[in-house]
């Protein structure tokens, strides 16, 4: 009898939370699992950057981007390095040293490697002066930075001209919490 | 007689067809205009130093006008690649991929294969958030320590980029003093994610990059 009662208990336990269940499943459109969704298959690769305009500066137009983009960091350095150095002595056929001391083909060599480094201790910044290259936050002028290692020799005062496009921020201001970037226009 | 080698240098480029567009913006013919086309990533600390934010933009260029109408797309997988040992292998992903209105998130996790080609594990979900509408307030959603946003946002990017396509094309010598920003006033569809320094692992430092992976 007692046995009995609790099988009953349990069946309708049971079948409570069989209906909750249904209930979730046809409310799926609100609802937050993710085991209602496929998410298998397989994903390949269509497009990649990490530093700012790299692809875009560097890399001829056409198939040669469509390559580039399907390319692996762990394989770029050996493919590109070459590349980008006669683009480099292509926009300035007189580079010698950037500001950071770096050669064409040392340059060129950090460049072809498409990641950006990041800290995990210091302040994120491109380059603010003191960093460089720890990070990229929303407000940093990247441009300029690379406009000024590509044209700018190794004081930064040569082809001042092209050194920097003289757009100095963004056309609207970032928020200081998350989501950080501005709201569309 | 530098400056003239300097000015032949930038027009064999520009009639060599090495155009400069943008720090990602419409870069290649297979991606430009649809959803698998980065713009850009950023990387920095959040408001919370022991966060990192990672960000994420796709479909540059968005006028007003356009914006309400771009839509990420179920089958583009954006990824979040990291490398803590310094290989620039991916140590760890973070993905994101839209399911109807939302935007789900997995990782930071080892993906069972590294390159070219992605799968989901799902066991390693870890949020989701829905994805803000044009015109609207941002929606966040915010689960162990991790934060998520989805949607159009302004695009953050900044560069008299119609100057420097005029010095590339040889008809003008230099930049102009204010430039003109071309991005301002586009939009740009946003991923952005906030998460804690101590699950990125590594010793200091990171190499990140982001990629779009199509489903097959």
């Amino acid at each position: 009898m007692k046995t009995n009662k609790l099988k009953m208990m349990t069946i309708a336990l049971a079948v409570a939370l069989v209906s909750a269940n249904c209930d979730n499943n046809d409310d799926n459109n609100t609802n937050t699992g993710n085991e209602m969704m496929d998410f298998s298959g397989t994903y390949v690769q269509q497009d990649q950057m990490a530093r700012p305009a790299i692809n875009t500066v560097f890399i001829a137009s056409g198939q040669p981007k469509d390559d580039f983009n399907a390319a692996i960091p762990s394989a770029m350095g050996s493919k590109y390095q070459s590349i980008f150095q006669s683009r480099l002595m292509a926009l300035n056929p007189a580079y010698d040293m950037n500001a950071l001391g770096q050669s064409a083909a040392a340059f060129t060599g950090l460049l072809a490697t498409d990641v950006l480094n990041v800290s995990t201790t210091k302040k994120t910044t491109f380059f603010d002066g003191t960093n460089v290259l720890t990070g990229r936050a929303l407000a940093d002028d990247v441009i300029d930075v690379e406009l000024l290692l590509i044209f700018g020799g190794s004081a930064g005062t040569s082809n001042p001209q092209l050194t920097s496009d003289h757009v100095d921020a963004n056309d609207i201001a970032f928020g200081t919490n998350f989501p950080y970037l501005a709201t569309a226009w | 007689m530098k400056k003239s080698k300097l000015v032949l240098g930038l027009s064999f480029l520009a009639v060599s067809g090495l155009v400069l567009i943008a720090a990602d913006h419409i870069d290649a013919p297979s991606v430009t205009g649809n959803a698998a086309d980065i713009t850009d990533m950023f990387t920095f600390q959040g408001q919370d130093t022991n966060n990192l934010v990672f960000a994420v933009n796709t479909q540059g260029l968005l006028s007003p006008n356009k914006t309400a109408e771009a839509v990420f797309n179920e089958n583009v997988m954006i990824e979040v690649n990291i490398d803590n040992t310094g290989d620039n292998v991916e140590d760890l992903v973070i993905q994101a991929i839209k399911r109807g209105d939302k935007m789900y998130f997995f990782g930071p996790y080892k993906p069972s294969m590294t390159g070219k080609s992605s799968s989901i594990d799902v066991s390693k979900a870890s949020g989701d958030v829905a994805i803000s509408t044009y015109k609207m307030n941002p929606v966040t959603a915010s689960k162990n320590g991790m934060k998520f946003f989805a949607g159009p946002r302004d695009d953050p990017f900044f560069f008299d980029l119609g100057q420097f396509q005029k010095i590339l094309g040889g008809t003008a010598t230099g930049f102009n003093n204010p430039g003109i920003d071309t991005f301002a006033g586009t939009n740009v569809l946003s991923v952005v994610v906030e998460v804690p320094k101590a699950m990125l692992g590594g010793s200091g430092t990171l190499n990140v990059w982001a990629e779009t992976k199509k489903k097959q």
